[in-house]
């Protein structure tokens, strides 16, 4: 069947499978390998990315559900091409990453959590990245990186 | 892993969304968040050849007053029941549960049919919605019925519904106030509940309700009876493994779920403030 989707901020015209999990129409239809594939089972969250500016996992969605849908990935999130995200700018001050792996979709929840609370208390954003795992048990700087990028202190 | 073929097909109307599935018979399920449903199908749990998206039918979202009862559309999500200043006034306890499902992602995506439909007796909202009781509408081919919660869900993931309905609304009793509260038991923090106790003050009567205690969400009668005799929310509680049939897995026993029924039910019921 064919879609289109506006993926960030280009409108994509794909024929897809109907079971064409969304993760692997980012990855595999349109190169956007940013978007990680983690546990495939909806745990983990490395495959988040933003519909129509909320955080979902994408491997738990048909890339036809997302058919005239407005769609971020984490190459989608900085402004140009040599400026970060603050988002991104925060991980990177913070160390808030250390293999790396869970990060896209960490950044990506992270976005989608100050979207929706712009002045969350620590436990807030424990709480509200519940859905993203680290296996590198990196969780300190990634909170910390967060909560910096909301404007509060850190240090 | 990827889902078995299927034909997909997107319903405009819930109208619509009947004859599909009508025409399809049982080789058709309704896809509207997919959190349930999409799982089960990348693991071959479930491979429906016609898949129905009810997700674009814009109308059944809605968190309505409706005087002596609140309404709420089968596609309402779980984000948008925790965050309706209408629930977290008038249903309060199914604000907060709805907040409990999952994560993030997982709440604005999934939505109160889809998790009722799916009758999955380890599922926060279902046993929330049983405790507060109140009625289902389902949507079949010759029109609609109301079905009481008390009568929906009849066995391990099946309710009423028959191949061919759609639940399209919960109406669902007021019940605002702080005699309320839910205890979720898990080991992760997005599990499903090992054990789950809802309590809730309805219309001046203690309910209380069991998640993942047997093949439905179920309500704990002998504690209520108690209760309403006078006993002690202490006494009461130890009465909430009662006519259960609690389900063994790699996380518990029966016998300790039924422990953490009574521990929980106390707890539960301490915290509502019922005493």
């Amino acid at each position: 069947m064919e879609i289109s989707v506006t993926v960030n901020d280009a409108t994509r015209v794909t024929e897809v499978e109907p079971r064409t999990l969304l993760v692997y129409y980012l990855r595999e239809e349109l190169g956007l390998t940013g978007t990680n594939v983690g546990c495939d089972t909806s745990s983990c969250g490395a495959c988040t990315v933003h519909v129509n500016g909320e955080s979902v996992k994408s491997c738990t969605m048909l890339a036809v559900q997302a058919d005239g849908q407005e769609v971020m990935t984490i190459e989608g999130l900085a402004p140009s091409a040599d400026e970060l995200h603050p988002m991104q700018e925060s991980f990177r001050e913070h160390h808030g990453l250390q293999c790396g792996y869970c990060t896209p979709g960490m950044v990506m929840a992270a976005c989608s959590l100050l979207e929706e609370n712009s002045a969350p208390t620590e436990t807030e954003v424990r709480e509200g990245l519940e859905g993203n795992l680290c296996r590198c048990t990196g969780y300190h700087n990634i909170v910390k990186a967060v909560l910096a990028c909301s404007g509060q202190d850190v240090s | 892993m990827i889902p078995a073929a299927f034909d997909y097909k997107r319903a405009g109307s819930s109208e619509e969304a009947v004859a599909l599935i009508a025409e399809y018979g049982d080789e058709a399920k309704l896809l509207a968040g997919g959190h349930s449903l999409i799982p089960m199908m990348k693991l071959r749990l479930a491979v429906p050849t016609v898949l129905v998206d009810i997700g674009r039918v814009g109308d059944l979202s809605y968190i309505d007053d409706r005087d002596d009862h609140l309404a709420i559309g089968a596609l309402a999500t779980h984000r948008s029941l925790e965050t309706s200043e209408l629930l977290i006034s008038e249903c309060p306890i199914l604000a907060h549960v709805a907040s409990k499902v999952g994560d993030p992602q997982v709440r604005h995506r999934g939505t109160i049919g889809g998790s009722l439909a799916h009758s999955d007796p380890a599922s926060d909202l279902p046993a929330v919605v049983l405790a507060l009781g109140g009625s289902l509408i389902a949507q079949g081919p010759n029109g609609e019925r109301e079905v009481k919660v008390s009568d929906f869900f009849t066995g391990y993931f099946e309710s009423t519904l028959s191949d061919d309905e759609m639940l399209t609304e919960i109406r669902l009793p007021k019940a605002p106030g702080d005699s309320w509260n839910y205890q979720k038991f898990n080991r992760r923090a997005q599990d499903w509940a090992i054990v789950g106790v809802a309590a809730v003050e309805v219309q001046g009567a203690t309910k209380v309700s069991l998640v993942n205690m047997g093949s439905t969400p179920l309500r704990a009668a002998a504690v209520e009876d108690a209760l309403a005799g006078g006993a002690s929310s202490e006494e009461a509680a130890e009465q909430a493994a009662e006519g259960t049939d609690a389900p063994t897995d790699l996380n518990a026993s029966p016998e300790y779920r039924a422990h953490l029924a009574r521990v929980l039910t106390r707890r539960a019921l301490e915290a509502a403030g019922i005493s």
